[in-house]
């Protein structure tokens, strides 16, 4: 390890790091060096590898092939024990703690310093007073996890880190639960521990965050690493550029939208997850009738939950929304009212949500709808009726099998994503919420899906468009509206914007000069 | 982790494995028979002879088997919708009061008639008795589970209680109640044949079999071919969906208790009703939780239902002849092959999927799909 | 004092009711603290009875008779800790095949070996575990008011009883004062927790089913060898199921639920000793209205009318290492 500088070796090397699940390619050859008392950020779109990648260093995976150094020395780490040894702190996006058991408790799992806690836990209380007067961390060691804010939660997530001696502290996302001064609160503390000659591996998608905190910044696309920077000698869009690439844009014949009434309104909406925390705050916007309405964001920035209020699943924290100028009332804000009222929905995940895996597919086909008389007029179904309706939409939408008595779960991605699109177009909805339409499906049935979507837009419908795929919202929408942390950052035309633009206001790099 | 499985043909599915898991559990009990110093294949053979021989055993056998249609439907309705009902035993202990008070106290009603409003009255009060825990399930998120298991002693407590000290007939010692009329009894099927002056042994055997085999067709219609079946099933798989569909799990939790409450008021048509003509302290005798083994073993289907009920038939009345014969064997071992039952085709139900995948995988080397 | 010299009577009786159900409630919450839910332990304190009497009665010794009966239910528990920890079975559905299982073989082993309906024939004295009388208990019992506690509760119990009393604070100390505790507390509530933590889920779950193994056997030695002197199919007679009870009413908390099975074994013997008992103007005592007391209670509690009953958050649930 003699670097030219005569400097230390990096806190962390990973070199041709590859892992697939199945056929999911997810890290591609990943080469990654990250110098120690640095803050190393890590940026990429969704799917990007991300996670991944960091999953295979904590020892959840292990890569099939490449090979990781910690300090210069060549280590294998197969579980998340072995990563602990190696220095290696992680901060999930997901807290790994448990709510009822104090702060004490949590920080002493796993590492109690004997059979008994008594001995550990007065030496532990001890280095928390230490780490909290040295690095700003003060957390009461005796409140229970489960009533401290998120924000102090996400602390005693990093002083478990430090008090197992860690050296290099990757952290997942780390802003995604904070609130803008807790954000700020993070980033002071992680300055501090920088200052203390720890490493710092900052995985995010906000571009001003990476700006303003980080020293080195690597981005990650498509299962690759594809750039380093220093972070003083990049911008944001240049970041942004290598985030989405040069992407070859998805052409699609599409003419030009006449768009007509206001189908739907959305007013000041306001939508929390079932955490609690806000996730949709005051959104507002207009869908007319004949126009698909994009809406990009990098996931988890409020667009699951938005769909899920709008589609009557999710309960509304404030505002209005408006069908046809009249406002939507409480009573009707089920999924079973707005399809009558002429609402579809194509929701984000077909396996969770969209379908039922064990039933035939026929019956998967009529979910949602399943009271009709269609599906025969007295006390019993009419079978024929189901399979025949079924094997027709299936026909419509060119779904392979065409075998209405096979298990949903049997069919690929693709044709499952057409089962849901044939349902709920077939019942001629006024508007159409369509979430993540080809999220795992293959390029042959993408254009399909697409054609399908303008068409019905050409068909007069006022169609929603939830996705976190650059490309389709460029081919699709004939307007695009831009979230992030639950907020519209900006408006755009596809002719009047760019990959670079859009990068940045989902970065939450609120409206620039465009 | 391990590496994912491989999706098993439907037909291995359907039939192989609850095949291979039925037969585990009956190849340990056959272990256990010899365990204890018995020969397990000439047991076998005086089960059988003693519930199919002859007329009297195949008709004790189907009385049994009756009731484990009920009992095996009213669990199969809740799996369906996802929920565990272990309090069979006391919803149909319960319905046992409803039977009775109809065919004691409304001896005024016409003929037959009688006995039709006591069979709706012990429906009614099973479902009844399961109401509370799904009520409880449904709005309270209490687990039906421990609810059920607590309402199968309060169902105890309250039938000790009124056949005690209430019901019984003044002078009595035994704590029954006094004989129901006439047409307060479901005809037994030897006084049918004697009708049409054929001669069929006295047994227990009676019409109720024909109600059980209409349940569980009515069982099927519902869950396969109306609407709440499909809303019950689509809950049952994945409430998520159901509520993107516009269902309401709580609604088909309620729903689905109160019509297993209803089915395992079936046991006591047959028992007190069919059988004993009044009733008697702990009637139920865990016919309820055979209902258990019967459901996993049939995979919830009522056809499956009524093939695992009729084979747990053959095992009662058979069972009660071999421990006549063999008096080493006591009835005590059909409970040990219906815990082993539930065992391997409940609780391991996926142990032999990987080899029976790997031995399939092997015989029949197929492109991946 | 009559009244007195009485209630200490029903107390010291209650006492000895609430015995296995202690222990039963125990080992439950041992096994659901990890995790683990045991609808089993009916069934598993039929197996400690029942081996515990076939080992004293072939040895002759009541200590070799716990040792059968201790490892017979940790067998028991083993096979429900395989199917819930390894093979990620429905624990309800696992438990209520441990509690079929245990209640047939019991009884038939039992009637193939010694043709009595199931019955063990009746053990010796030395072959049971006899009350312990301490010293002066006659002497002391004649002062007033402490004296017959002395002699009747403190005094006169068979070692079992001592040892229930005994795992109550040693579960408290071992739940919340050492290093298995806390990781067996974080288990139930969030395996992933653990895992990230580098301590093995897997490890922990089995080790708390063999805890609840050694306990809810101890239960069941009691019933056998300290209170009756022979084993009898369903001896057990519901007791698991109380003793499920008092843990979901003491909300998995080793204290309440001492406290918890000492009332629930107080209303048993209220109820056997009002059997009977005519009272004015109602007639016979509704025992039985006694006896479901336990389980009422239990379901307004869980109902959320009287405070709310939260079980560990991943009971029940199959820890699978997420992607």
């Amino acid at each position: 390890m003699t670097s030219a500088a005569g400097m230390a070796p990096p806190a962390i090397e990973l070199i041709g790091i590859d892992k697939s699940f199945g056929p999911v390619h997810a890290n591609r050859n990943v080469n990654l060096r990250v110098e120690r008392g640095l803050i190393h950020g890590i940026v990429g779109e969704n799917g990007a590898g991300k996670s991944t990648l960091m999953s295979i260093l904590y020892g959840f995976y292990e890569a099939d092939a490449g090979e990781i150094r910690v300090n210069g020395e060549r280590v294998r780490i197969r579980s998340s024990r072995e990563a602990i040894d190696c220095g290696i702190g992680m901060v999930f996006q997901h807290f790994m703690l448990v709510p009822p058991l104090s702060v004490l408790e949590n920080v002493m799992l796993g590492a109690e310093g004997g059979a008994l806690l008594a001995r550990g836990a007065s030496a532990i209380r001890k280095r928390l007073g230490e780490l909290g007067a040295e690095y700003g961390l003060e957390v009461d060691p005796d409140a229970i996890v489960g009533e401290l804010s998120v924000g102090l939660q996400q602390r005693v997530e990093i002083l478990k880190a430090l008090v197992r001696g860690a050296e290099i502290l990757v952290l997942d996302e780390p802003t995604a639960v904070l609130t803008p001064s807790e954000a700020d609160q993070l980033f002071e503390m992680l300055r501090v521990l920088k200052g203390q000659n720890k490493t710092i591996v900052f995985i995010t998608h906000k571009l001003r965050e990476i700006m303003s905190l980080t020293d080195r910044v690597s981005v990650m696309r498509r299962g690759e690493m594809v750039a380093t920077f220093d972070t003083a000698d990049t911008s944001p869009p240049e970041l942004a550029d290598a985030m989405v690439g040069r992407k070859v844009i998805l052409k699609i014949d599409k003419g030009p939208a006449h768009p007509g009434r206001v189908a739907l309104e959305a007013r000041d909406l306001v939508v929390r997850d079932d955490r609690g925390v806000v996730r949709v705050d005051g959104v507002s916007f207009e869908l007319r009738e004949g126009e698909i309405l994009g809406v990009a964001g990098v996931a988890g920035n409020g667009q699951s939950e938005l769909l899920e209020a709008l589609a009557g699943i999710r309960p509304l924290n404030g505002g209005e929304i408006l069908i046809d100028g009249r406002p939507l009332a409480a009573a009707q804000r089920n999924p079973h009212d707005e399809r009558l009222i002429g609402v579809g929905h194509v929701p984000e995940d077909r396996h969770r949500v969209g379908l039922i895996m064990p039933f035939e597919a026929c019956e998967s086909a009529m979910l949602g709808f399943q009271h009709e008389t269609t599906y025969g007029a007295g006390l019993l179904y009419d079978r024929k009726a189901i399979i025949a309706d079924a094997d027709r939409k299936m026909e419509a939408f060119d779904v392979r099998p065409r075998a209405p008595l096979l298990k949903t779960a049997n069919f690929s991605g693709g044709n499952q994503q057409k089962l849901v699109l044939a349902r709920e177009i077939e019942r001629n909805p006024k508007i159409m919420l369509v979430g993540q339409p080809t999220r795992g499906v293959d390029i042959g049935a993408i254009e399909f899906i697409h054609k399908r979507i303008v068409a019905q837009r050409d068909a007069g419908k006022a169609v929603l468009l939830v996705s976190v795929e650059l490309d389709e919202i460029f081919a699709l929408s004939d307007r695009i509206i831009v979230l992030c942390g639950g907020r519209v950052t900006g408006e755009r035309r596809p002719e009047d914007t760019n990959a670079r633009d859009l990068g940045l206001l989902m970065a939450g790099v609120s409206d620039h000069a465009a | 982790m391990s590496t994912p499985l491989k999706p098993l043909p439907a037909w291995a599915d359907v039939a192989v494995i609850p095949l291979v898991n039925v037969a585990a559990a009956f190849v340990i009990s056959g272990l256990v028979v010899l365990a204890i110093g018995e020969n397990p294949l000439q047991a076998v053979q005086i089960l059988l002879t003693g519930a199919l021989g002859d007329l009297e055993g195949i008709g004790f056998t189907l009385y049994y088997a009756t009731s484990f249609i009920f009992t095996g439907l009213a669990v199969a309705l809740c799996f369906h919708a996802g929920l565990f009902n272990i309090g069979v035993e006391g919803q149909a202990y319960f319905a046992g009061l409803g039977a009775a008070l109809v065919a004691l106290h409304l001896g005024f009603l016409p003929g037959y008639s009688l006995v039709i409003v006591a069979i709706l009255a012990a429906a009614l009060f099973g479902a009844a008795f399961a109401a509370i825990p799904g009520y409880l399930q449904a709005y309270r998120d209490s687990h039906i589970v421990i609810t059920t298991i607590m309402f199968n002693y309060i169902a105890s407590a309250i039938m000790g209680y009124l056949l005690v000290n209430v019901m019984r007939v003044p002078g009595q010692m035994n704590a029954e109640t006094a004989a129901f009329p006439a047409n307060g009894r479901v005809l037994q099927f030897h006084e049918v044949m004697a009708w049409f002056g054929v001669h069929w042994p006295v047994t227990p055997f009676n019409l109720s079999f024909l109600l059980a085999l209409v349940c569980a067709f009515v069982v099927w219609l519902l869950i396969w071919r109306t609407r709440l079946g499909y809303e019950i099933r689509t809950v049952g798989a994945n409430p998520t969906a159901a509520v993107y569909g516009g269902i309401s799990p709580a609604r088909i939790t309620i729903l689905s208790t109160l019509l297993s409450g209803a089915l395992a008021g079936g046991l006591a048509v047959n028992v007190i009703l069919g059988e004993e003509h009044r009733l008697i302290l702990e009637y139920t005798s865990g016919f309820g939780f055979v209902g258990i083994a019967v459901a996993l073993m049939g995979r919830a289907h009522p056809v499956g239902i009524i093939l695992a009920a009729i084979l747990f038939g053959v095992l009662y009345q058979g069972g009660a002849e071999l421990a006549f014969e063999q008096p080493k064997i006591s009835r005590d071992m059909i409970v040990v092959i219906q815990g082993l039952v539930v065992l391997f085709a409940g609780a391991l139900e996926h142990m032999f999927r990987r080899p029976v995948a790997t031995l399939l995988a092997r015989r029949t080397a197929q492109p991946p799909i | 004092m009559e009244w007195f010299d009485a209630f200490i009577v029903m107390f010291a009786s209650g006492m000895r009711l609430a015995i296995p159900l202690i222990l039963a409630c125990l080992a439950g919450l041992w096994s659901e603290r990890s995790g683990v839910v045991d609808i089993g332990l009916e069934g598993k304190i039929l197996v400690g009875a029942f081996a515990s009497a076939v080992g004293a009665t072939f040895t002759g010794s009541a200590w070799a008779g716990l040792a059968v009966g201790v490892v017979a239910t940790i067998g028991f528990s083993l096979i429900h800790g395989y199917a819930s920890i390894d093979q990620r079975a429905n624990q309800i559905v696992s438990g209520t095949a441990i509690n079929m299982v245990a209640d047939g073989l019991t009884a038939l082993i039992g009637n193939a070996i010694w043709q009595q309906g199931g019955r063990t024939p009746q053990l010796p004295a030395d072959a049971q575990f006899g009350a312990i009388a301490w010293r002066f208990a006659e002497e002391i019992g004649r002062i007033p008011i402490l004296g017959p506690i002395y002699q009747h509760v403190v005094s006169g119990n068979d070692i079992i009883t001592y040892i229930a009393f005994l795992v109550v604070p040693l579960t408290y100390w071992a739940l919340y004062h050492t290093r298995f505790g806390l990781r067996l507390r974080a288990v139930g509530e969030n395996p992933a927790a653990v895992d990230t933590a580098g301590i093995s889920v897997r490890a922990l779950r089995y080790s708390a089913v063999i805890i609840c193994g050694v306990l809810v056997g101890l239960a069941g030695v009691y019933l056998a060898l300290g209170q009756t002197g022979y084993f009898q199919p369903h001896m057990s007679a519901g007791r698991g199921f109380i003793a499920l009870a008092a843990l979901v009413f003491a909300k998995w908390r080793p204290w309440p639920a001492l406290a918890t099975c000492l009332l629930f074994g107080f209303l048993d013997a209220l109820a056997i000793r009002l059997q009977g008992v005519e009272l004015p103007v109602i007639g016979p005592v509704p025992v039985q209205a006694i006896e479901a007391l336990p389980y009422v209670l239990t379901v307004i509690l869980l109902a959320g009318f009287i405070g709310k009953a939260i079980p560990p958050r991943a009971s029940g649930i199959p820890y699978v290492k997420e992607r």
